[in-house]
């Protein structure tokens, strides 16, 4: 069919074609100062308040702001409000706003956004998973343009770290009044949203009128590269100035001759083996003690994330961490675990299904099966029932399992962190699948207390109880990674993960 | 010919009804849906009433029944049904993504077909042949290694050993710039070609092996006829129809999206598309895709049937005078 001229110029043809394509170099960011960045999951949507996908949120915080912000070391830190300070019985909080702020519509920043913004989320109708972290809130006033007075119906220290949250963002009145914030993006932050193409490509353009520091790049151009190999691919190549990287495994891959750097900031995000203590045999705390004098944390970071991260318990974040040693079984002891499985009559051991979501994170299924090995010490045939996320989530929520492993997401503040979880009536605690009175007490001491040093102790002693009474055994906490080139300069990664200071970050090509 | 046609268009409609009843029920089955995939577990922090808010937003508050039956009254008027996600109709998002998944489709298949043939009747001639032996190991190579690897170690030498990454999530169009995008979609079709190349050769070697033993091939090399005009005349014509059938297989395959190397190529295809639809239960984006994929798949088979008429000309679907 094919004569030999005839295939021998399609082989040619074919080698020529090859060269070009391999040939042309890369050059796609010659000179120009916006910044190119790839990530692996989009957000799945633009309304503030009610995105709460981690993919979501680092996109509306370099959009949106919030009344108060934390740091690289979560201390909050003024943003609209320049200061704030709760009355004399912690039921009046008072937020004094920024002057001469403007949105990206031109319209002023003023005390009326705060309200609206704040009673967008408390209305049932937004649908906004962040409404129960303000339900203190019973009225608020506006004195005059630049002050909010919130009225509470109980002192609620962590209030003001619940509205650092960017689902606590404050959107212009009028957008509320008249518009769809879930199609109309309209902000006070660093960057102006041009155009989103879900999956395929966000555009931002550097807002002129921003109040703060910077930005100093025109834009950020946000690509979706689904594969994470790919996008470190991309970043070997110099093809793109700035990367999100979510597994540990690629970020941790050698970047051969190029020059490009990865930056890693210890997350506040867990990762938990969840047992749930209203289910037998584990209602026996015996049995959920062994268990924890079993499981080797260390030997679980340094097998499923390569070493990536640190033991931890319940609280992650620095300010509030307590040392290991202080809690219950930190130390792998096999033997105090046949103890303790003898005296609850389980020698025999037992099954104990794990659900595990794929790849959700991507170290979950090598977490399970590390802990399947070391359990099997104490006879606990650990059955790992591996599903999709959409699935697994799902059957958390219904609390329909035994153990789970997870990761949880890190709140700078203890409150919002575990009040959800560890308290009488809570939303999850039936997903938690523990109470006792004294976690709910120390829950309730730690919303109201005000001075920093009692607070400190209260959460001491709720990590050094929830260890004991071993309801999750906390394994490990890992890293946020972003990698850059090298002529990305002045970005500061955060333990939350956001992105908000690439408002400071400069293109030095 | 023409009543023909006309007979396996009719006979595609209950096909289609069924894909469009399966798909809808299936992924109603599947547990979680656009709430939770987009909240996650903050699903579980909203009040009831929230939760039917955002039911209603999502056009999930209504009985399945119902929604089917409306979703196919819109699809007669050609209305595929709107993405919230995307906040654009779905019809618009099939149509902007296909142009992609075509171009990936046709370029994997003549790789595919050109090394795939021009192996497979060289091995077939030089039976047992040094050539034979490459040629089966290739094959093999092929259908062993997954996408997945060849893409991703693809990816990896051009970037760690070139320095280059042609597609970096910037898809240009054929339109904007060929050259550009001939450089972006080059290795994907590689990739996706290799392997399919792989069967093409292994069902081109087989089929002229056994015509190649026949009587009216000997005959021919008898009547004195140049052994290449015997082989691609004779031999390759009448061994081309199972190679036929199976590009028509997978030309359908490759129309409903290669996702796998679609993601690893960051190309936005119908294959991505679909598969983040049903990741973020998207319904709409779904059946609407799902119904296309389909529409697709019975008009190539359609296509490959009517192809076998003009190859082998014993094959005729017209009356007979």
């Amino acid at each position: 069919m094919l004569p030999a001229k005839g295939l021998r110029l399609i082989v040619i043809v074919a080698v020529l074609v090859m060269t070009i394509g391999v040939a042309a170099p890369a050059m796609a960011q010659d000179g120009s100062n916006v910044l190119i960045m790839a990530r692996a999951v989009d957000s799945t949507g633009l309304d503030p308040h009610t995105q709460t996908a981690f993919a979501s949120l680092r996109l509306l915080e370099l959009v949106y702001e919030t009344l108060v912000r934390t740091d690289e070391n979560l201390n909050l830190e003024p943003a609209l409000a320049e200061s704030w300070a709760f009355s004399e019985e912690g039921t009046q909080l008072t937020f004094n706003l920024r002057q001469g702020v403007t949105f990206h519509d031109g319209s002023p920043f003023t005390a009326e956004d705060v309200i609206a913004s704040l009673e967008r989320i408390l209305d049932e109708e937004t649908g906004s998973a962040t409404r129960s972290n303000l339900l203190s809130i019973e009225s608020m006033e506006a004195p005059d343009d630049y002050t909010v007075v919130m009225n509470l119906s109980v002192a609620d220290v962590p209030l003001v770290a619940a509205l650092s949250s960017i689902n606590t963002a404050i959107l212009p009145s009028e957008l509320i009044a008249e518009g769809d914030p879930a199609a109309t993006v309209i902000g006070t932050g660093p960057f102006m949203l041009d155009s989103w193409q879900p999956e395929e490509k966000t555009v931002l353009t550097a807002f002129g009128d921003y109040w703060g520091d910077g930005p100093y790049v025109d834009g950020i151009e946000i690509r979706i590269v689904p594969d994470e190999s790919t996008i470190m691919a991309a970043l070997r190549a110099g093809e793109i100035d700035f990367a999100m990287l979510n597994d540990p495994l690629i970020a941790t891959l050698p970047m051969g001759d190029s020059q490009a750097i990865i930056n890693r900031a210890p997350d506040i995000s867990y990762h938990v083996l969840q047992l749930r203590a209203a289910v037998e045999p584990l209602d026996k705390l015996e049995v959920r003690q062994a268990i924890s004098c079993a499981i080797d944390r260390q030997e679980v970071v340094d097998v499923a994330a390569l070493g990536e991260g640190t033991v931890t318990g319940p609280l992650t974040m620095p300010a509030w961490k307590i040392p290991i040693e202080e809690l219950f079984c930190y130390q792998q002891d096999v033997e105090k675990a046949k103890e303790l499985m003898a005296q609850a009559g389980m020698e025999a051991g037992f099954d104990l299904p794990v659900i595990v979501a794929v790849a959700e994170p991507p170290t979950a299924l090598s977490e399970a099966q590390v802990i399947q090995e070391q359990l099997k010490a104490i006879n606990i045939n650990v059955v790992i029932e591996s599903l999709e996320f959409g699935v697994y989530v799902d059957r958390w929520l219904a609390a329909d399992f035994t153990a789970a492993i997870a990761l949880n997401g890190g709140r700078a503040d203890p409150y919002p962190m575990y009040s959800r979880y560890f308290q009488y009536g809570a939303q999850f605690n039936e997903v938690a699948g523990y109470i006792d009175d004294t976690l709910d007490s120390l829950m309730k001491q730690g919303q109201v207390e005000t001075d920093p040093e009692k607070r400190f102790e209260i959460f001491a002693q709720f990590q050094r109880h929830l260890a004991e009474m071993s309801p999750w055994i906390w394994l490990y906490n890992g890293f946020t990674y972003t990698g850059q080139q090298p002529w990305v300069t002045d970005f500061t990664p955060t333990p939350t993960g956001s992105l908000f200071y690439l408002s400071e970050a400069k293109l030095n090509r | 010919m023409f009543r023909y046609i006309a007979q396996r268009l009719v006979a595609v409609i209950p096909t289609l009804l069924g894909v469009s009843l399966l798909v809808f029920i299936a992924i109603r089955l599947v547990p979680g849906d656009a709430i939770v995939t987009m909240l996650g577990t903050e699903a579980g922090m909203l009040t009831a009433r929230q939760r039917a808010a955002l039911e209603s937003y999502f056009g999930l508050d209504k009985p399945a029944a119902v929604q089917y039956v409306t979703w196919m009254g819109d699809v007669l008027r050609g209305d595929l049904g709107f993405s919230i996600r995307h906040g654009k109709p779905v019809l618009d998002l099939i149509l902007e993504r296909f142009p992609v998944t075509i171009e990936l489709a046709l370029m994997s298949l003549v790789i595919a077909l050109t090394i795939g043939v021009t192996l497979g009747t060289f091995s077939a001639v030089m039976h047992n042949s040094f050539l034979d032996l490459f040629g089966r190991l290739f094959a093999l190579i092929g259908l062993a290694a997954p996408n997945f690897l060849i893409g991703t170690l693809l990816i990896y030498v051009l970037s760690v050993y070139f320095g280059i990454l042609p597609n970096s999530g910037n898809y240009v169009d054929l339109t904007e710039d060929p050259v550009k995008n001939f450089q972006q979609i080059i290795f994907p079709a590689l990739t996706l070609g290799f392997s399919f190349s792989a069967s093409v050769m292994r069902t081109t070697r087989s089929a002229m092996l056994e015509v190649l033993g026949e009587d009216y091939i000997r005959t021919a090399h008898s009547k004195g006829l140049r052994s290449r005009t015997v082989i691609t005349r004779h031999a390759l014509r009448n061994a081309l129809i199972p190679v036929v059938t199976l590009a028509g297989v997978e030309l359908g395959y490759l129309l409903g999206g290669a996702v796998i190397v679609e993601q690893i190529f960051a190309l936005p295809g119908l294959g991505r598309l679909t598969l983040n639809a049903i990741s973020q239960r998207d319904y709409a984006l779904i059946q609407g895709a799902t119904l296309f994929i389909a529409i697709n798949f019975v008009m190539i088979n359609l296509v490959v049937d009517l192809i076998y008429a003009l190859i082998d000309p014993r094959i005729s679907y017209g009356s007979h005078k």
